[in-house]
C-alpha cells in the first residue's frame, strides 16, 4: 500500500467562545484517502462539512481556526507550510470545485483571463501554449463552442456552463485531490446529471482523488466509492458506498436515509424528530451530538462522546451500535390516499399567460407581442386537492403562483376560486374576504418573517386583518395555530431569530392557516430544509389537509417530494403544460418525453429492496 | 446597449428643458421684474423703461422664454443687466478658474480616496482602518471654512509657505492659477476625501467576503493580485455615481472656499449676482450648474455601463 494523500487526525476546527470555551465547528476527525479514492462527506446544513473540506486547502472561514489535530497533504501540514508553498498548493496540487460557480468567477473579468490566472500559476507551459490549452480543457468538460466561451464574462454563460468552467479551471493545475463543494447544488436536475457523468469520466480517466461535499446522498452515491456521514461536527460513519447504504448502522444515518423522498414509492418519507443544534448551541458538550434526536438515546450518550469503532466492514461513533443494527430502519407504511375529491373545482384557471415585459407603447404599434413567460395554461384544483407544479427553473412554475396570488399581473387568461371570485386582478383590486381566501407560503423564511416582531404578532396580525375577534379568543387561536402547527406554546413570545429554519417554515405555514384559507399557495417551501426536517414538514402538510380540507398549490422542482405528497402533478416546460393528471398515473407511466427525461434524471439512491415496505410500522 | 445611450441622452435633455422652465418660471414669479429689482428705489419714469425695452421685457413672459430658450441652445446666455456685457464674457473666465481647481482637486482626491478607502478595508477593524476612518470622520464633520482656516493658519501664518490667499485676475493664465491653489485644492480634497473613501471601504468589504475573492485565493493567487484583479475593479463600481456627484459638487464652484481663499471662480460670482440682483445672469449660472449635474451624473451611468460587464450586455438584450 502507498502512503494516503491526505490523512486528518483528530482535527477539531471552531473558535475560542466567551470564557476561552471552544465551540466546535468540526469535531476530532479522522481519515485518510489514497491517491485516485473518491470520497462522499454528507451532512445536513451546518454540520460542518464546508469547513472541514476548506480546512484541507488549509483554509479557515473568517473567524474560525483549527483548535487541536493535524493535517496532512502529501507529507505537509497545509497549516504549517509558507504562503508561497500553499500559494502553490492550492489550485496546483489540490483544486476546489465550489458550489455556486455563478458566484466564485469574478464578473469583471472574461473567463479566459481567469483561466489564464490558473495556467499561469500552475503550469509549466509557455504563454503561447495557453490558449490551445484552454480550449483542450473546455473540450474536456464538453463546453459548446469554446472559442466564445473564453471570450465571454460568466453571466452570459448558463448555470451548467458556469459549472463547467469552473471544473475546468480546477482541472487546469492537474491536480491530485479533486475538492467539491455541494458543486451540482444549484443546477437543475437534467443539466445535474450531465455534470455527475463528467465527474465520474473525469476521476476514471484522470486516477484523480476526490473529496465530495454534498447534503445529498442520492447524488454522492453516484460519484463517490467511500461515503463518510457527518453530524453536528463529527464524522459518525464511515464506509464503502455499497455496504454504507444497503445496511446503515448509525441511528442518524438510518434516519436520514429514511427522510428522503423518493421516486416510485407509495410511502411517506420518515421525520427525524427535532433539528440539529447549531455550533455556538453545541458548544463544548461532551456527549453524543446525536443524542437529544436518537430514539436509542440513553444516560451514557447525553455523558460521554463515543469513541469510533469498527463494525461491520466500517467505522461507526456510537455508543449503542448493537441496538442500532438490530433495530431496522423502517419506513412508515401509510400509503398515500388522495381522499375523495369532489367534484367541483376550487380554483380554475384558463389559458393565462403572464409576460414580464411591459408592454410598451412603441412595440404595441409595430404589433410585436410581449414575450410570454407563460403561454396558455390551463388547470384547476378540487376543494381539499395537492396540486404538484414542477419544472425546472426558468418553466414558469412561480410565475404561475404568483399571478394566482395577485404579485404579478397576468397578459390574458381567466383565474376563478370557487367559481365566483375573480383572481385575474392583482392584489391591490381584491376584495378582502377574497384575499383571505388564497395565502401564500414563500420558500425562504428568514425573508419572509419579519426579525423584529414576535413570532405571537406575526400571527397575530392575519386574524386582526381578517377576524374581528376578542383580546382572549385571539390568544387562544394564536395558541390553537402554534399547537395546529407543532409548535409550543411558548413560542409565542420569541423571535424568527431564535427559532430553527423548520420551525421558522411552521410558522409562516401557521401564519397563512390564521386566515382560514380555502387554497394555500406554497412556493418550494421545504427546498431551503434539510431532508430530515422537509419530511415533517410533508408530513405536517398532509396532516393539515386531512384536518381543514384545505387545498393546495405545491410548487416545486422535486419530482420525489411532489409525487410523495401531491394528488395530481402539472409538468411546466418553457412556461407551457407538457403534461398533467394524477401523480399515481403520470409517475408510473410518464406520457410525454420531457417528463421521462425529468423523471430519468433523478439521481435514485436505490440500496436495497425494503422487505418490509409495506406494512410495518416501529414505534420505538 | 446604443438604444439605451440613446434614452440616457433624451432623459437628460428633457431634464435640461424641465430645469430651464423652472429656474425661468422662478425667477418670474418673483415680485416686479429684473429691472425693477436692479434698479430698486430707482425703478421709476424713463429710467424703468428704458431698462425694460434694453432687455426686452415688455414682451409676454412666454415670448421671453422662447427667446432666452433659443438663445441658450445657440450658445447664447443673454445678457447681463448690471455690468453690460455679454454672460459668455463674465461666466467663461470664472468657470474655467472653478473646472481648473475642482478638476485638480478631484485628480488628487479620487485615486487618494480610493487607495485609503482599500487599505481601510483590507485592514477592517485594526489600526490602520481605526486611524483612516477617524480621520477622514473628522474632515468630514469639520465644515471647509474651518479646514480651509486652519490650513492658512498653518501653511501661510505659521509656515509661511504658501500664500494665504489668491490674488489674481479672473483671466489670469493657467500656470499663474496652478501654482496659487495649493491650499484650496487641500482643502477640498479633505472634505471630497472622506466621503468617497467611506464608500470604497464599505463596498470592498463587501466584495472581499465575496466567493469569487475567496475563490481567487483557494486558486493560489497571491494576495496583491486578489486585491487589485478580483476585487478593486468590483468593489468600485457602486462608488462611479457618488464620485461623479463629487465632481459636479466641485465644478459647482465650492463657494465657501472661493470665498474663504478670494478665488475667482463661479460660486463666488453667484453669490454677487444674487446681491446685485442681476437676474438674467443668475438664471444662466442656475441653467449651468444643472446642466453640469445632469452631464456628470450621464457620463457617470454610461461610465458604470461601460465597466459593469452585466448591466452592458443587459442594454444589448
Amino acid at each position: 500500500m502507498t502512503a494516503p494523500l491526505l490523512t486528518i487526525e483528530n482535527l477539531s476546527i471552531g473558535f475560542r467562545g466567551p470564557d476561552d470555551q471552544p465551540v466546535f465547528i468540526v469535531r476530532e476527525v479522522n481519515m485518510s484517502l489514497a491517491a485516485g479514492e473518491t470520497l462522499g462527506l454528507v451532512g445536513e446544513s451546518g454540520c460542518g462539512k464546508s469547513s472541514l473540506l476548506l480546512a484541507m486547502m488549509g483554509y479557515y472561514k473568517p473567524g474560525l481556526g483549527r483548535l487541536s489535530g493535524s493535517l496532512s497533504y502529501d507529507g505537509e501540514d497545509p497549516g504549517l507550510i509558507s504562503s508561497h508553498q500553499l500559494q502553490a498548493l492550492r489550485g496546483g496540487g489540490m483544486a476546489l470545485i465550489p458550489q455556486n460557480a455563478g458566484q466564485a468567477l469574478t464578473p469583471t473579468l472574461r473567463i479566459k483571463a481567469q483561466m489564464i490566472e490558473v495556467l499561469r500559476l500552475h503550469s509549466d507551459l509557455a504563454p503561447s501554449a495557453w490558449h490551445p490549452r484552454c480550449i483542450e480543457l473546455f473540450e474536456r468538460v464538453k463546453l459548446p463552442a469554446p472559442e466564445q466561451m473564453l471570450k465571454r464574462y460568466p453571466h452570459e454563460l448558463s448555470g451548467g456552463q458556469q459549472q463547467r468552467v469552473a471544473i475546468a479551471m480546477a482541472l487546469a493545475g492537474e491536480p491530485n485531490l479533486l475538492l467539491l463543494d455541494e458543486p451540482t447544488t444549484g443546477l437543475d436536475v437534467t443539466t445535474q446529471v450531465e455534470v455527475l457523468a463528467l465527474l465520474q469520466e473525469i476521476c476514471r480517466d484522470l486516477g484523480t482523488a476526490m473529496v465530495y461535499v454534498s447534503h445529498d446522498i442520492q447524488v454522492i452515491q453516484k460519484v463517490c466509492n467511500q461515503i463518510a456521514i457527518m453530524y453536528a461536527g463529527e464524522i459518525v460513519e464511515m464506509g464503502s458506498r455499497a455496504t454504507l447504504l444497503a445496511a446503515p448502522v448509525h441511528p442518524y444515518t438510518q434516519g436520514l436515509l429514511a427522510s428522503i423522498p423518493r421516486l416510485h414509492q407509495q410511502t411517506l418519507p420518515r421525520p427525524i424528530a427535532g433539528e440539529m443544534l447549531q455550533p455556538v448551541h453545541r458548544g463544548s458538550s461532551v456527549g453524543c451530538g446525536y443524542a437529544n434526536r436518537c430514539l436509542l438515546a440513553t444516560d451514557q450518550c447525553q455523558a460521554t462522546s463515543p469513541a469510533p469503532r469498527v463494525v461491520m466492514d466500517r467505522w461507526v461513533k456510537c455508543h449503542e451500535v448493537e441496538a442500532a443494527v438490530a433495530g431496522e430502519l423502517i419506513r412508515p407504511a401509510q400509503k398515500l390516499l388522495a381522499p375523495a375529491l369532489g367534484e367541483n373545482l376550487l380554483l380554475a384557471v384558463e389559458d393565462l399567460s403572464v409576460s414580464y415585459q411591459r408592454p410598451s407603447l412603441v412595440r404595441a404599434l409595430l404589433g410585436h407581442k410581449p414575450l410570454a413567460t407563460v403561454q396558455g395554461v390551463t388547470f384547476g384544483i378540487r376543494q381539499g386537492e395537492i396540486l404538484g407544479l414542477v419544472g425546472e427553473s426558468g418553466s414558469g412554475k412561480s410565475t404561475i403562483l404568483k399571478t394566482i396570488a395577485g404579485l404579478q399581473r397576468s397578459l390574458s387568461g381567466r383565474i376563478t376560486l370557487s367559481g365566483t371570485d375573480d383572481l385575474a386582478g392583482p392584489v391591490e383590486s381584491r376584495a378582502r374576504g377574497c384575499l383571505r381566501k388564497v395565502q401564500l407560503v414563500f420558500q425562504n423564511p428568514d425573508a419572509s418573517l419579519n426579525p423584529r416582531k414576535t413570532i405571537g404578532e406575526i400571527l397575530r396580525r392575519p386574524l386582526e386583518l381578517y377576524f374581528e375577534l376578542a383580546p382572549t379568543v385571539m390568544n387562544d387561536e394564536v395558541d390553537a395555530l402554534l399547537h395546529r402547527v407543532n409548535l409550543p406554546e411558548s413560542y409565542k413570545g420569541r423571535f424568527p431569530g431564535q427559532l430553527s429554519g423548520g420551525e421558522k417554515q411552521r410558522v409562516a405555514i401557521a401564519r397563512a392557516l390564521a386566515a382560514k384559507p380555502e387554497l394555500i399557495l406554497c412556493d418550494e417551501i421545504t427546498s431551503a430544509l434539510d431532508v430530515s426536517v422537509q419530511a415533517a414538514i410533508l408530513k405536517l402538510l398532509l396532516d393539515l389537509r386531512a384536518d381543514s380540507g384545505v387545498s393546495l398549490l405545491f410548487v416545486s422542482h422535486d419530482l420525489a417530494v411532489v409525487e410523495t405528497l401531491c394528488d395530481s402533478v402539472l409538468v411546466l416546460e418553457g412556461g407551457e403544460v407538457r403534461e398533467a393528471g394524477l401523480c399515481a398515473e403520470v409517475f408510473k407511466n410518464p406520457q410525454h418525453a420531457y417528463t421521462q427525461a425529468l423523471m430519468k434524471a433523478v439521481p435514485i439512491a436505490d440500496p436495497r429492496k425494503r422487505k418490509d415496505e409495506n406494512d410495518v410500522v416501529h414505534i420505538t | 446597449m446604443l438604444r439605451l445611450i440613446a434614452r440616457r441622452l433624451i432623459f437628460a435633455v428633457v431634464t435640461l428643458w424641465v430645469v430651464s422652465m423652472v429656474v425661468f418660471s422662478a425667477i418670474e414669479l418673483l415680485p416686479g421684474d429684473a429691472c425693477q429689482a436692479f434698479l430698486g428705489q430707482m425703478a421709476q419714469g424713463k429710467r424703468l423703461e428704458n431698462c425694460r425695452t434694453e432687455h426686452n421685457l415688455n414682451a409676454p413672459a412666454y415670448v421671453r422664454y422662447a427667446d432666452w430658450a433659443l438663445g441658450l441652445s445657440a450658445g447664447d446666455l443673454g445678457k447681463s443687466i448690471k455690468r453690460s456685457k455679454p454672460l459668455e464674457d463674465i461666466i467663461g473666465p470664472r468657470f474655467r478658474n472653478t473646472v481648473i481647481l475642482g478638476m485638480t482637486a478631484a485628480l488628487v482626491g479620487i485615486p487618494l480616496a480610493i487607495l485609503l478607502g482599500a487599505l481601510a478595508a483590507l485592514y477592517r477593524d485594526r489600526r490602520p482602518d481605526l486611524w483612516i476612518s477617524f480621520i477622514a470622520i473628522f474632515c468630514m464633520t469639520v465644515p471647509e471654512f474651518i479646514t480651509g482656516t486652519l490650513l492658512i493658519s498653518f501653511f501661510s501664518v505659521w509656515l509661511g509657505w504658501l500664500p494665504g490667499i489668491v490674488i489674481m485676475r479672473a483671466d489670469a493664465p493657467l500656470l499663474d492659477v496652478l501654482s496659487k491653489i495649493v491650499l484650496p485644492v487641500m482643502t477640498l480634497t479633505l472634505v471630497m476625501v472622506a466621503h468617497i473613501m467611506r464608500m470604497v471601504r464599505t463596498s470592498m468589504i463587501d466584495v472581499l467576503a465575496s466567493d469569487f475573492v475567496m475563490m481567487s485565493q483557494l486558486k493560489g493567487v497571491s494576495r496583491l493580485r486578489q486585491v487589485l484583479m478580483h476585487a478593486l475593479p468590483n468593489a468600485l463600481l457602486p462608488t462611479i455615481n457618488l464620485i461623479a456627484l463629487n465632481i459636479a459638487w466641485l465644478m459647482g464652484g465650492v463657494l465657501v472656499v472661493e470665498v474663504v481663499f478670494n478665488y475667482p471662480g463661479i460660486g463666488r460670482l453667484s453669490v454677487n449676482a444674487i446681491s446685485d440682483r442681476d437676474f438674467p445672469l443668475v438664471q444662466a449660472i442656475a441653467l449651468l450648474m444643472a446642466s453640469l449635474y445632469v452631464g456628470l451624473n450621464l457620463i457617470a451611468d454610461l461610465l458604470a455601463l461601460l465597466l459593469n460587464p452585466k448591466l452592458r450586455s443587459r442594454g444589448v438584450g
